[in-house]
């Protein structure tokens, strides 16, 4: 058993001449969870895509330890509209295992509805039945909750913590909201110049000390 | 001492309130306010035609046209017109669209296939097809032949250009997508790209034919010897205004018809648009 899900050494990514990664190094474990802060701009996307293997025309070196059984969750939901709910879930893979992955984030009988049928909230849950229905290895979400209301980012957090601790997937997940980072994970780790700033246990994390790290002064 | 209550006052009929802020949208449509104005032009016709205003051999009345469509029809003429017509428009919308269409995807799933035909269908597209008559008449003559040849081309530029773009218009997000579920190339074609264009296919195939009535009009009028079109150019001949206007409309049922076929399959095809429009 490996030691590690996703582990990134020294990389590098670079948009003109400016190194956006700058040697960056992290390692998640199995079935823990990451949240990643860090300010817009500082290249959390950039490192999710390049985790995720999306990143073609990107210059840059390093090294990428990741499996092969990896799942991305987009802020956008991604659902193809003109796919049924069961056929979206079941994109790319061998079709039988998506009811069963819709009954779990609550969307039992709603298989043949069009996507543009759903609410937003639900469209994410579908969008994360697509992902649990491969398995993954790693969880890469890319503020998935960035576009609900409140209240539905409640229920979804609940949702993932759930599905989390069901199936043990390591998650990275990219965030600008320092309360759900530390709501929702094990690690909390920030960007910071290309590279991890900041790294703690997000028992120990301190939301003032976080924004403060991301630039943000609360108190003055 | 017992207090009798009013009868509540919120269930009185109150007046609406009054709004104080000016309506600047056109408000409610008129039922079936699409009819009127034709009804009004045809109203005026008649009374222009009844009072003699208006000279038969500029235009014939109204009920004269009904009389000379239903003459055509019994003395066999529009029957024999209609089919010969139908058959030019639905063999050159028929080539044209399938050649369009093969084009587009070869042109728009492949670089080399972007490169070799996109930049001669752009050329083919600065000359209008109806320019190339004459120099299709000295390779084809006048037959059958060329009249769907010039029709073909026509529709099949208009298809061309309306599904190469909703090809290559793909959303990268869904092709990031495709890349993410690992999705093989022909599953990303299937699943992906054609549903993703296959609204821009049903314009095309809406914009084609309504062109391809467009060219029977054009190619019926110069070099033929049967068609809606022929009956109309022999009319022009002997100032029967009457045939002319029954031309017109049946040329007009032709393209309103056809419209409204394609509408119909589009709106089954693409179902899942349906709840997005209401």
């Amino acid at each position: 058993m490996a030691t590690h899900a996703v582990r990134v050494n020294n990389l590098v990514r670079a948009f003109g001449d400016r190194n956006v990664l700058d040697g960056l190094d992290l390692t998640i474990a199995p079935g823990e969870f990451v949240a990643l802060l860090g300010r817009s701009g500082s290249g959390k996307s950039t490192l999710l895509k390049a985790i995720a293997g999306l990143d073609y025309d990107v210059k840059g070196s390093g090294e990428l330890n990741v499996p092969d059984e990896v799942a991305v969750a987009f802020q956008d939901s991604r659902l193809l509209p003109w796919l049924r709910v069961l056929d979206n879930v079941e994109l790319g893979v061998k079709p039988g295992n998506g009811r069963a992955a819709l009954a779990e984030v609550g969307l039992k009988g709603r298989e043949k509805a069009w996507p543009s049928e759903l609410s937003g909230g639900e469209q994410q849950r579908v969008a994360l039945a697509r992902c649990l229905v491969r398995e993954p290895r790693v969880l890469l979400a890319d503020e998935p909750f960035g576009s609900l209301d409140a209240l539905t980012r409640i229920k979804m957090h609940d949702l993932l913590r759930e599905l989390c601790a069901r199936h043990r997937p390591a998650v990275l997940l990219v965030t600008h909201d320092v309360d759900e980072a530390i709501d929702l994970a094990d690690r909390i780790v920030i960007l910071q110049d290309g590279r991890i700033g900041l790294d703690i246990p997000a028992h120990s994390a301190d939301r003032t000390h976080l924004l403060s790290a991301l630039g943000i002064g609360v108190a003055a | 001492m017992t207090h009798v209550l009013d009868h509540p006052v919120a269930a009185l009929p109150q007046a609406p309130p009054k709004t104080t802020r000016k309506r600047l949208g056109v408000g409610k449509p008129i039922p079936y306010g699409r009819a009127l104005g034709p009804l009004l032009l045809i109203g005026i016709w008649s009374v222009a035609s009844a009072t003699g205003a208006l000279d038969p051999r500029i235009l014939d009345s109204p009920w004269t046209v009904l009389q000379t469509g239903w003459d055509l029809t019994q003395s066999g003429k529009l029957p024999d017109s209609v089919p010969t017509s139908l058959r030019r428009a639905a063999l050159g919308f028929l080539f044209g669209g399938i050649a369009g269409t093969v084009l587009a995807i070869v042109a728009g799933l492949s670089r080399v296939g972007e490169a070799l035909i996109d930049g001669t269908v752009q050329v083919k597209r600065a000359i209008p097809s109806l320019g190339l008559i004459p120099l299709l008449i000295l390779w084809l003559g006048i037959g059958e032949e060329f009249k769907i040849v010039v029709i073909a081309l026509g529709v099949a530029v208009i298809m061309y250009l309306q599904t190469y773009t909703a090809l290559t218009g793909i959303d990268s997000r869904y092709v990031e997508l495709a890349e993410v579920v690992g999705l093989s190339r022909a599953q990303f074609i299937r699943k992906v790209v054609f549903p993703g264009a296959l609204p821009g296919w049903f314009l095309g195939l809406r914009l084609g034919v309504t062109g391809s009535w467009l060219f029977l009009i054009v190619l019926e009028q110069i070099n033929a010897t049967s068609g809606i079109g022929y009956l109309m150019f022999q009319a022009q001949n002997y100032g029967q205004t009457d045939v002319i206007v029954v031309g017109l409309v049946v040329y007009g049922l032709f393209g309103f018809l056809s419209d409204a076929v394609l509408r119909l399959v589009e709106r089954r095809a693409l179902s899942w648009r349906r709840t997005l429009s209401g």
